[in-house]
């Protein structure tokens, strides 16, 4: 499977009339298998494009070209349970097919078996992050969508999460697309790194990180490092 | 047990005053029991209680259920509100009495004609209700549905409804007691049975006793409604939300 996502630019009003242009020229491509990662500073329309990639915001000139019967996991940037469906319940409305076995097995991934039967409103953060990743990966999705899954958390459970992000992504073919504005996450999961100018966005440079995941070390994490921050110092 | 309490304060109140006033315009409780029990063991009261129970749940279920719908649509869709806002201020500033006798007039002195003005009264009501809940959803949810491409009717089952589930309670609870004080004056001006009826017989003749036995026996068949149904309902509808300490 292939996700083509061309936009040409997209505007909006505000409430005086005048008119914004939120991004100007975004052109990617991603297959199967493939860790996509969109970076970029803050408020630089990164969810504006992911609404768009998703079909939730058509108002825009351009193209999204993504298979129809592709299977769609996300994981907002708030983790948009419904408070009144417990954690399994809440798995379970997305994805009604899951069998038992491999929602136990996704929950005890995610460290989350001793919480199904909580409801949001009595679960942290963190772990209202986890069930959102474990709703994501539920339905089993031909296109993963991470919207700055880990912000906000304390750097510990962050790096928790991303290494079972890591492991889930490699358990099956999945396109995924991360977006964040943390160069670690985005060197540490992603393939390909699109750098995002600030607002109105258009990709400035595409970076391709040639090592596996699993093979990254801490060396070979600081040289992409440096690469990068000359690359961004040079968009500046 | 405070509400028992306050409950006998009400008896012993209501007692004294009998005795003051005199048993022909404030009869005193057991005068009121007597008359219900002679009532009861006729069956006149529970034909009565019956014919004006049918019609509140009727009237309540039509209004509701339409209410619920028009509200929903009016705070989905934004033209819908624009045509429906100045139907709904005339319907909501429209007395009860009016509709019932246009109802009478246009339409005889029917059951339906009773059934639907009690329902038009209803209706306003539970339309800005649920106008308002619909207008409070979450659309994040609504996205979140969308992207998992969870179907509509599932979506609208447990996505919607549990967020429109207070707004509903609020308007059935309120709508009950709107309901049932609409339907006696429904019954007084044109229906030949029922409590409001049975009022009205009552007010020409100067039968207070009567008139008391009546009323509330059928209050407290709301109440035990109420109590029994409507909230239960309400507790179940918000059970999810964390409880205040």
């Amino acid at each position: 499977m292939r996700l083509e996502v061309e936009i040409t630019g997209k505007t909006f009003k505000n409430a005086a009339g005048e008119t914004h242009e939120v991004l100007a020229s975004v052109k990617f491509a991603l297959q199967s298998g493939e860790v996509g990662v969109l970076i970029g500073p803050s408020g630089c329309g990164k969810s504006t494009m992911l609404r768009i990639i998703l079909g939730l915001d058509r108002d825009f000139s351009g193209h999204i070209a993504r298979p129809p019967e592709a299977r769609i996991g996300m994981v907002f940037q708030e983790p948009r349970l419904l408070p009144w469906r417990s954690v399994e319940q809440n798995v379970r409305l997305a994805a009604p097919g899951i069998t038992d076995a491999k929602l136990s097995e996704l929950f005890r991934i995610l460290e989350l078996e001793a919480h199904r039967s909580h409801f949001p409103g009595e679960l942290s953060l963190g772990l209202a992050r986890r069930v959102a990743l474990a709703r994501a990966f539920a339905v089993e999705p031909d296109l993963l969508v991470l919207d700055e899954p880990l912000a906000s958390l304390d750097d510990a459970l962050a790096g928790r999460l991303r290494d079972e992000i890591a492991t889930l992504v490699a358990s099956r073919p999945v396109m995924t697309l991360l977006v964040t504005h943390s160069l670690d996450d985005a060197i540490r999961l992603g393939d390909r790194l699109f750098v995002l100018s600030p607002r109105p966005a258009r990709i400035v440079q595409e970076v391709p990180i040639g090592i596996p995941r699993a093979k990254r070390t801490e060396a070979e994490l600081a040289r992409i490092r440096s690469e990068l921050a000359a690359v961004q110092l040079e968009s500046k | 047990m405070l509400r028992l309490l306050s409950f006998a304060l009400l008896l012993a109140v209501w007692w004294t005053a009998a005795l003051f006033v005199g048993g022909a315009k404030l009869p005193s409780p057991p005068a009121v029991l007597e008359v219900m029990i002679a009532e009861a063991s006729s069956g006149a009261l529970f034909l009565h209680l019956g014919a004006t129970l049918a019609r509140v749940i009727l009237a309540f279920v039509l209004a509701m259920s339409l209410g619920s719908a028009i509200g929903y649509l009016m705070g989905r869709v934004k033209l819908a509100d624009r045509l429906g806002d100045p139907w709904l201020i005339l319907l909501l500033n429209l007395p009860a009495l009016v509709v019932i006798v246009l109802a009478y007039i246009w339409a005889g002195l029917t059951e339906a004609a009773a059934i639907a003005a009690i329902a038009i009264n209803k209706l306003p009501t539970a339309i800005v209700t649920l106008r308002e809940g619909t207008r409070t959803l979450d659309r994040s949810l609504d996205e979140m549905a969308t992207v998992f491409a969870v179907p509509r009717w599932r979506a609208f089952r447990h996505v919607v409804l549990p967020q429109l589930a207070p707004y509903i309670a609020a308007s059935a609870r309120s709508g009950l007691s709107l309901v049932w004080k609409i339907v006696l004056v429904a019954e007084l001006l044109g229906r030949p049975n029922g409590v409001g009826f049975e009022i009205g017989v009552a007010f020409q003749l100067f039968d207070t006793p009567r008139l008391l036995a009546y009323s509330l026996t059928f209050a407290a068949v709301v109440l035990v409604i109420e109590t029994l149904l409507v909230q239960p309902f309400e507790a179940r509808a918000t059970r999810w939300r964390p409880r205040a300490a």
